[in-house]
């Protein structure tokens, strides 16, 4: 059977990092006693697979994680959010289970994350924030050079972004697709404005497309629909 | 609540690993400060991954905790990227558990596991706002302590530290809670009398309640200055480690640290007599905890914890009476589906203890090393450390014929009276187990890792001049051009350069204080590391306070000699440790106490204690200081 958990990660444990996350999973199945699959071979290795790592210090509502279980379990589903999240640490909760059908990796599968950022500078001008992001979306190509894996490279990112706005003061919010190289968020922030320090990042929603539609990979209350007015419940 | 977050976390963004420094582990606590509490903040000296693991401080921490009159939380050393942001936006050294500045605290206890941490010591002294000279501090400043098995010599650091708690804290942390408590509540005036009143707490050392006399170079005496203040500190032990289940909840870390697993102490003391292992001499006598407490402490802590691995720590662990029957158990406990590792630090060596090992292997395979630390058998009766070659080759053998292919062996690098003879035995012992592989298996490697001798205070070997960094150097490079022909064996060292600075650290008198400072603040902190580690900052603040390293290091002792430890006592008769040293040189044994007649070192007899062991029989095959032979088997 296999089981897709979806959990935030908020406030301090948004510092620890995605490899940390792995081990902490793997330490609460064992505490509430729900067996996983593993792998053949020399090192066995539990069947667990996540979706797109959330970079370090950035938090979320809406991460997901999939579990492959031994042969033979066969748990109350809709009551494993509430076994597994007192056996996780504070901020971790698992918000929602459900059991996955179809093949395909939450890796292969999420299309887009859209993201709410801050930025820590007091008194980041709105104005020129609201005129710089106009730009942006203006543009029909931004070049940024980054490094991705010890490698220098400069890539277009605008195809990536797909939407991008100014909702308070100090907050941006955006979806940015996370096929080829992708885009974070952090990366975006220092192309519209190298001078704004990063601040709280969240992650809002994860985006799969079905029959021309976006879902959520385990949605909420609210089920998500394609329409863009719809995005914001969750 | 006075919590530094709001200003430590925007700093989180800018540094490597950020989970050193948010706390929230499982087993964390956060404990309410109060006017009727003594506040506690307990300080590794290091990085927040090695810091962490630490069994003595969560120890103490699960202990004091428990106390109504007592509230501690934790800290480790920041690392050098995250004290640069400190430093620059005046953000003090804080407790991971609340946030809670270091100055709050009215105590700073640090765990001294390691001479090389000391500068790091005065760095989170200073980190936390606090002067770094004791003489200079005011009563409103916390009161800064220590503990650990450096503390058996307290003299380098006596310049900085108020008081030093020698041997086991589990009941001395309460005693000085409570001279503390009332130091606090009557208004917290003079700092030199809650000194001078925890200094008659026993095991509790007050350096500047003592004159210290020099003779030109030689140290003379180190008296104390008040007829109430002991002349010799005596270390305080605990009879017996079943009163002591510590810890219950183990603190589980969200981010990776060593020894990422859980740890139950199995015994306490060693009498094995190695004698350059100053762990074994210290922290004598031998105390099992019970097979029945054991098994329990391993269940619940699987349980609480989900951890999948379990380490039964001691300084011998196949010496643990029914180890095997502990081992099986936890192997094959239902509850742990089989799925549960097992490790053992320390092995014996010899076939046997390969037997207990393979056992474990059947649930995960991890490597075998085993310390035969010296490379002839003439080395080893110098060293005590009783292995005959064929101990070595049984167990070799019954590794590689059970499936292992690689086996580590760990040496010490000149010890006393080594000759190139001993030196190149080395190499010989590891290409014979290399031999002894190819047996069984095509992919034999045997690695052989050589780190160099630093004598230890409190050990036969506490009046011998250590090599110097060249000699050391000379030695590697003759194994490493001995070895470089021989498939299967690889040869690892330890930096020559490293072991000068621990060997200035190690049997320093109080003059080495101005040396610990200078290279401090010449930027020399996390000095365990080898990327940090300098040693040119250790010989040039050396020079410019006129201290020989000569004198300090590398030359032999004489039997009158003050040593700058000679008052503190660990509870060997000086004259034991001076016998043993001359075997040492004749190159002469001594067998395991515990299960051979008593040949009084002291540290039962002075104490009223005794072994705790459930068997009186040596282990099943174990012939290490035993000589009894491998084939017999035991008779248990």
């Amino acid at each position: 059977m296999r089981v897709r958990f979806r959990f935030s990660k908020l406030g301090k444990v948004r510092w620890t990092s995605h490899r940390d996350l792995a081990r902490m999973w793997e330490r609460a199945f064992r505490r509430v006693d729900l067996r996983l699959a593993y792998t053949e071979g020399f090192s066995p290795r539990p069947k667990v697979s996540f979706g797109l790592a959330l970079p370090t210090g950035a938090e979320s509502v809406c991460e997901y994680l999939d579990v492959e279980l031994a042969h033979g379990e066969q748990p109350d589903v809709a009551a494993l959010p509430g076994r597994l999240s007192p056996a996780l640490p504070v901020g971790i909760d698992v918000l929602a289970a459900t059991v996955v059908e179809e093949k395909g990796s939450l890796q292969e599968i999420v299309t887009s994350c859209r993201w709410e950022m801050e930025a820590a500078n007091a008194g980041v001008d709105e104005g020129s924030l609201r005129d710089r992001v106009a730009q942006v979306l203006a543009a029909d190509s931004l070049f940024v050079t980054r490094v991705r894996k010890g490698q220098s490279t400069t890539d277009d990112i605008r195809p990536a972004i797909l939407s991008l706005a100014v909702l308070d003061t100090a907050v941006l919010e955006c979806e940015l697709a996370t096929e080829g190289r992708g885009l974070r968020p952090s990366e975006l922030l220092a192309a519209i404005d190298p001078g704004i320090e990063p601040g709280r990042v969240l992650r809002t929603h994860q985006w799969i497309q079905r029959d021309g539609a976006k879902w959520e990979p385990v949605p909420l209350l609210l089920p998500a629909t394609a329409a863009p007015h719809a995005e914001r419940a969750s | 609540m006075t919590s530094l977050w709001p200003r430590i976390e925007p700093l989180l963004a800018k540094v490597q690993k950020p989970a050193r420094y948010i706390g929230c582990e499982d087993g964390a606590q956060a404990p309410v400060h109060g006017p009727g509490k003594v506040g506690w903040l307990l300080i590794y000296p290091d990085a927040y991954e090695v810091g962490l693991p630490n069994q003595g401080l969560q120890i103490l921490y699960e202990i004091l905790n428990e106390r109504p009159d007592a509230a501690a939380e934790r800290s480790y050393a920041p690392w050098t990227d995250m004290e640069r942001e400190m430093r620059a936006r005046d953000v003090p050294l804080f407790s991971v558990d609340t946030h809670r500045p270091a100055a709050d605290f009215d105590l700073l206890a640090f765990n001294l596991s390691a001479e090389l941490v000391y500068t790091n010591l005065l760095n989170c002294i200073d980190l936390a706002g606090v002067p770094v000279h004791a003489d200079r501090r005011r009563p409103e400043d916390p009161l800064i302590c220590a503990g650990g098995h450096c503390t058996f010599n307290p003299e380098p650091l006596a310049d900085f530290v108020d008081f030093f708690v020698i041997g086991d804290g589990e009941e001395v942390v309460s005693d000085v809670n409570e001279v503390v408590r009332g130091w606090k509540a009557s208004g917290r005036t003079s700092r030199e009398g809650v000194l001078r009143e925890l200094a008659h707490i026993d095991g509790v050392y007050v350096p500047s309640m003592y004159d210290v006399a020099y003779d030109g170079q030689r140290l003379v005496a180190v008296t104390p200055k008040y007829a109430d203040i002991p002349e010799r500190v005596e270390k305080r032990t605990i009879a017996d480690l079943n009163d002591w289940p510590y810890p219950k909840q183990q603190l589980v870390p969200l981010t990776e640290v060593v020894h990422d697993r859980l740890n139950v102490e199995i015994f306490r003391g060693c009498t094995r007599g190695c004698r350059f292992c100053q762990a074994g001499m210290i922290t004598r006598p031998v105390r099992e905890r019970s097979n029945e407490q054991t098994r329990q402490m391993v269940t619940n802590g699987l349980q609480r914890t989900g951890y999948n691995e379990v380490s039964l720590t001691s300084l011998s662990s196949a010496d643990y009476s029914g180890i095997e029957d502990v081992v099986g158990g936890i192997i094959n406990d239902p509850m742990c589906q089989g799925s549960v590792g097992v490790s053992l630090p320390s092995l014996r060596v010899d076939a046997y203890t390969v037997g207990i090992a393979s056992q474990i292997a059947k649930v995960r395979r991890t490597g075998l090393t085993f310390a035969p630390e010296g490379g002839t058998w003439r080395m080893r009766q110098v060293i005590n450390k009783l292995i005959r070659e064929e101990d070595l080759y049984g167990a070799v053998e019954s590794a590689f014929s059970q499936g292992w292919n690689r086996v580590k062996l760990y040496f010490i690098a000149a010890p006393p009276t080594e000759t190139d003879e001993d030196t190149l035995g080395i190499a010989e012992l590891a290409r014979k187990c290399v031999e002894v592989g190819r047996r069984h298996t095509n992919r034999v490697t045997v690695s052989a890792s050589v780190g160099g001798f630093v004598p230890k205070p409190q050990t036969p070997f506490q009046w011998f001049g250590q090599n110097t960094v060249d000699e050391l150097q000379r030695k590697v490079n003759l194994l490493k051009d001995t070895v470089r022909r021989d498939r299967g064996v690889q040869l690892k060292w330890h930096d020559p350069k490293a072991t000068l600075a621990e060997g200035i650290a190690s049997r320093g008198d109080r003059r080495l204080g101005a040396v610990i400072e200078d290279v401090w603040r010449h930027g020399g902190v996390f000095q365990e590391w080898s990327e940090h580690f300098d040693l040119s900052l250790w010989e040039d603040a050396m020079a410019r306070h006129g201290l020989s390293v000569d004198w300090y290091v590398y030359r032999h002792r004489d039997e009158d000699e003050v040593l700058p430890w000679d008052h503190i006592s660990a509870g060997l008769h000086k004259d034991f440790l001076w016998q043993d040293w001359q075997d040492a040189l004749a190159a002469s044994g001594v067998e395991d106490c515990r299960w051979t007649p008593c040949y009084d070192c002291g540290a039962c007899t002075g104490y009223g204690i005794e072994h705790v062991v459930a068997s009186t029989l040596p282990p099943a095959g174990g012939s290490q200081g035993t000589f009894v032979p491998v084939t017999l088997g035991g008779t248990r």
